[in-house]
């Protein structure tokens, strides 16, 4: 008689438990099928110079950052200030791809923020974001010197991921040799 | 009266179900067709419970207009499915694999279905023996006396 009314109870707080962890999961968290393969060849005009190139073989041999924005997105102005923190004390290499961006609006946002960028993709066409499976801004992918993509975020990049999952990636890739 | 209502709602439904903007144009009516098949499965990873042809969102706007190179080039279905699924994996489909990854996703149902029925066919049987207790001449007697008063 008994089992017979835990029976129920024991299904709802199983239903509880899989509601639960179904409600703390980030639907923004898709899983990259990128990791671990060949970062995507792009070649895009550059942000400050539109006769000139930004391509992704520049930076070969190299472990670096390439870090998908424009100035439309809020997430961005907010990870701005972090990023330039990574790259002048901590001595990153950041590539930035400025996606679905007026030209005139990114150039003053970096005149503004500061430039954290060794060098800005201009991709207003979403032309070399579709093969990075970029799907929202900011996303940052970190490059090995195979150029092998190795990390990837969805999101904002804080000093706590940057603590937790970044920085220990960054000094064992740099340790290796290309 | 009732005629009006009806084909006003049906108009109303094919506005929200066809969100699209841009119209694309084929020069062959079966490219158009597996194109129209392809948006429809595809989806869109910003507003995620829509397909492509549902969805506003820019990067829908981007996958259609590069669905719609890639079906006016010449490319068949799969090649369209597995060029988003390279980059995006297996989360633009509609229709996923079947892989250990989504056995659950497509056997699950069937296992919810069969505890469903097996929970039934219990049920049901433990009741129809519950049910039927041995009555004896004492029983029989009381059950006549309740059944002839006339007062109940």
């Amino acid at each position: 008689m008994k089992a017979r009314y835990l029976a129920p109870l024991g299904i709802f707080i199983l239903l509880v438990i899989f509601l639960g962890i179904g409600l703390t999961l980030n639907p923004r968290d898709v899983p990259s099928v990128l990791i671990d393969k060949p970062a995507p060849r792009f070649t895009l005009p550059d942000l400050f110079d539109p006769a000139r190139t930004v391509s992704a073989a520049d930076f070969d041999g190299e472990v670096w950052l390439l870090n998908v924005w424009g100035t439309w997105c809020p997430e961005c102005w907010r990870e701005h200030g972090f990023l330039m923190h990574l790259a002048k004390n901590e001595g990153i290499k950041i590539v930035g791809i400025d996606w679905r961006d007026e030209r005139a609006a990114a150039l003053e946002m970096l005149r503004d923020e500061g430039n954290p960028f060794v060098a800005v993709g201009f991709d207003p066409e979403s032309v070399a974001i579709m093969d990075w499976g970029v799907y929202g801004a900011p996303e940052t992918f970190l490059i090995d010197r195979s150029g092998n993509i190795r990390w990837k975020h969805t999101g904002a990049l804080t000093p706590t991921l940057w603590r937790e999952e970044l920085q220990p990636r960054v000094a064992k890739l740099k340790e290796q040799s290309p | 009266m009732r005629q009006l209502i009806l084909s006003l709602m049906l108009s109303l439904s094919v506005f929200t179900v066809e969100a699209r903007v841009e119209a694309y144009h084929f020069d062959d009516p079966a490219k158009e067709a597996r194109y129209k098949q392809l948006i429809d499965e595809l989806r869109c990873l910003v507003c995620q419970n829509q397909n492509l042809a549902a969805s506003n969102a820019e990067l829908a706007q981007d996958m259609r207009r590069l669905t719609y190179e890639m079906v006016s080039e010449g490319a068949t279905n799969e090649e369209v499915v597995l060029f988003m699924v390279e980059r995006y994996g297996d989360f633009v489909l509609y229709r996923p694999p079947f892989k250990t990854s989504t056995a659950l996703l497509w056997v699950g149902p069937f296992i919810m279905l069969a505890i469903g029925v097996l929970v039934l066919v219990v049920f049901v049987r433990r009741r129809s023996v519950g049910e039927t207790p041995e009555l004896d001449a004492q029983d029989h007697e009381r059950a006549k006396r309740l059944l002839d008063d006339k007062k109940i």
